[in-house]
């Protein structure tokens, strides 16, 4: 046991503040305004490119920094602390990037990489589907082989981002014969063409951080297919892993401001004096804090032992559990403010409902935690 | 940053898993908790390998390893739901030597370290693990942050529903312990909730363990999504609590400032958690697990009486949102 961070690690992290100092992130938009913040976050990706900093995951051969595991969690933990958004190509960085390192051609790589970092070329993710959620491998959008490419039509929902994409990491059905698992295969779509329609999709905050593709008849080259034909599902799996790793360190830390937050507010006005209060956040402290200790111990596993322990399937249900907990006791102490539309309170209740189904149902993680790290036997599936 | 045992941290474990396995199986368990007697020739083995002292400075007779090095033979002592008085005297002897005088140190850690004499620690009022037949008793006031030492003979034994441990009450007073009784007291919520933490270990071991064999509707129960949700709640309140306990012990040699936060949070987390996590062992075992004969109450019974020692979730989330907000007066008992 030896919780402290190397000289190296230290010297990276002061680099890092001194450089955040210096490059503060600014004000985020009003809320409602998608566009100003998706502007505002690719002005921060930028900056953050410019420095040196966007890829601080990436191995240096694809213009990253090559940080280690810890580095990136100490990036994460830090861009939080200064309050900065998350770069405006969070899904190529953390997802499309990495995924075409593993699976991608060198042609892929040297075509597609460098405008991820930059922003130049913003990506989004078209998975999951109207019938096809939490049992993605039955996405039934179709990729049909025509001449050198391939025609696509079906729908995609719940993709951040799509207005502004260039690329989209699609996953379609290319074998209908072929076992549920087998016959999809991985692609990049470019987003504008007219057969791509993305309409808004209003959530239950009003806002829309997110969309419906309507595809019909799309066209997409063979050279844009990664990792084959037919092996769409293992290379999706690599992005679906990829997902949680870095983001868990930042989503811990604005979990964290959120609480110092509620801290405060209930100090100033006294409901802090009331024990059921002091207990509500009490508890929020200690499950923040447990986050925050299982992500460091997560990440000493695989640094250890080179293998993850039962830490990486646990954070995110606790992360969203916690959040969706946290604006709860907000309605609670802060009170009529936190109910009134507009108000980033209010923001924050109905976003967080959001926490426990996106990116995996916490109902779905709580089946792959016990089936996979405690080895309980499959449940039934029809 | 290793959030992980050291190798020499991970032998002590290995050793101490394997030991307890062999010479404390739950026949072993279930025969002094059904006589009421510690299990002795288990403790005179603890004791020649010298782990009631293993965190007592070697000046004192000890062997001088830190606060994580006992939190690793006390998981396993919880784990194995051994019975024997090392928990009392592991605590009292912190305690003495965090807080107490240089005579109070010279007087009671040789022996508590050796195991010539056995400890205990615990607060007016409350049950008081391995108090009945221990020669010295720790006696803390958790609100006001204050120890004394007093003698055995005032404890008035109390059978506790955990048959584990000789549980016992006594009165407030006795000889002040001149030094730190904050610390003191942090470090023994530190190592009772690493005997939570492994009584958590075990349950959710023997859970797993009993839905993959027990077969309903013609399928093992742990196919049910309604068994493994549950079951996945256990892991994860037994992973949250090793993860902060472990966190906890490191900052009592490593990091003493954040200790106070830290003990507050392990015993506040564990305790609540390790109740729901014995609680989820017997649902999980159905009706059997309702039965004297099946060994999963042992562990509810232990985690019951570790998550009440010092102040359960309550108190101590009382006090991590004082310590929070910079306020000791929100503290509650």
């Amino acid at each position: 046991m030896d919780l402290t961070f190397t000289g190296e690690q230290l010297a990276f992290r002061d680099e890092l503040r001194a450089w955040l100092r210096d490059n503060p992130p600014g004000e985020r938009p009003p809320g409602g305004d998608e566009d100003a913040v998706f502007a505002w976050q690719r002005d921060w990706q930028r900056r953050l490119h410019e420095g040196g900093w966007a890829g601080v995951h990436w191995p240096a051969e694809f213009g990253g920094r090559g940080a280690s595991l810890t580095e990136t969690a100490i990036f994460f933990e830090e861009l939080g602390r200064a309050r900065a958004p998350l770069p405006a190509n969070v899904l190529g960085l953390l997802l499309g990037g990495p995924t075409l390192m593993v699976w991608g051609t060198d042609e892929q790589k040297e075509r597609y990489l460098p405008p991820i970092l930059s922003a130049e070329e913003i990506w989004c993710q078209g998975f999951s589907e109207p019938d096809a959620g939490s049992d993605l491998a039955s996405l039934k959008t179709r990729a049909v082989r025509d001449g050198d490419g391939w025609v696509v039509t079906g729908q995609k929902v719940w993709t951040s981002a799509a207005q502004y994409a260039k690329w989209c990491m699609l996953v379609a059905r290319t074998d209908p014969d072929a076992a549920k698992h087998k016959g999809l295969t991985y692609f990049l779509m470019g987003m504008e063409q007219d057969a791509v329609q993305v309409r808004p999709l209003k959530q239950i905050t009003g806002g829309a951080e997110f969309n419906e593709l309507f595809i019909e008849e799309a066209r997409i080259p063979d050279a844009n297919v990664v990792g084959g034909v037919g092996n769409g599902w293992k290379v999706a799996l690599t992005t679906l892993m990829n997902e949680r790793a870095g983001l868990a360190f930042f989503l811990q830390v604005r979990l964290r401001q959120q609480l110092d937050g509620l801290f405060e507010a209930a100090a100033s006005s006294g409901a802090l004096d009331d024990p059921r209060v002091a207990d509500t956040l009490g508890d929020l402290h200690v499950r923040t804090e447990v986050l925050r200790l299982m992500a460091w111990r997560g990440l000493s596993a695989i640094e250890t032992y080179g293998q993850p322990g039962p830490e990486g399937s646990l954070g995110k249900w606790l992360w969203s559990e916690t959040n969706q907990l946290l604006v709860q006791a907000a309605a609670d102490i802060v009170g009529a403010e936190a109910l009134t539309a507009g108000t980033p309170w209010a923001y924050e209740l109905l976003r967080a409902r959001g926490n426990s189904i996106e990116g995996g149902t916490t109902e779905i993680l709580k089946n792959i935690v016990a089936e996979r790290v405690m080895g309980l036997p499959r449940a039934g599936r029809a | 940053m290793r959030f992980h045992l050291s190798d020499d941290q991970r032998e002590i474990q290995r050793t101490a898993r394997d030991l307890l396995a062999d010479r404390s199986p739950f026949a072993r368990v279930r025969e002094h908790a059904e006589a009421g007697r510690y299990d002795e020739a288990l403790w005179r083995e603890l004791c020649e390998l010298g782990w009631p002292g293993i965190a007592v400075a070697e000046e004192h007779g000890g062997q001088g390893m830190g606060a994580v090095e006992l939190a690793v033979i006390l998981e396993e002592l919880g784990y194995a739901c051994a019975v024997t008085p090392l928990l009392g005297s592991a605590l009292a002897a912190g305690a003495i030597a965090a807080a107490g005088s240089d005579d109070q140190r010279e007087r009671w850690l040789p022996g508590l370290a050796s195991g010539e004499l056995r400890g205990a620690l615990g607060a007016a009022g409350q049950l008081v693990p391995d108090a009945a037949g221990a020669d010295v008793v720790v006696v803390v006031d958790p609100v006001a942050r204050t120890a004394t030492l007093q003698d055995g003979g005032a404890v008035e034994p109390v059978e506790a529903i955990d048959p584990t441990r000789r549980y016992g009450l006594v009165a407030a007073g006795g000889e002040p312990l001149p030094g730190d009784a904050g610390a003191a007291i942090d470090r023994a919520l530190v190592a009772i909730a690493a005997d939570l933490v492994g009584v958590s270990a075990r349950a959710v071991e023997m859970t797993v363990a009993y839905v993959k064999e027990r077969r309903q509707f013609g399928v093992p129960v742990g196919s049910f999504q309604a068994v493994q949700h549950r079951a996945a709640q256990m892991l994860l309140d037994t992973e949250g609590g090793r993860a902060v306990t472990l966190y906890a012990a490191w900052t009592a040699d490593a990091e003493p400032a954040a200790l106070p936060m830290a003990a507050a949070m392990a015993k506040a987390w564990t305790s609540e958690r390790g109740r729901d996590v014995t609680a989820s062992a017997i649902q999980l075992h159905g009706g059997i697990g309702f039965t004297w004969e099946a060994d999963v109450h042992w562990l509810f019974k232990r985690a019951q009486l570790g998550a009440a020692l010092l102040g359960g979730g309550g108190a101590h989330r009382a006090r991590v949102a004082a310590l929070q907000a910079g306020r000791a007066e929100l503290t509650a008992a």
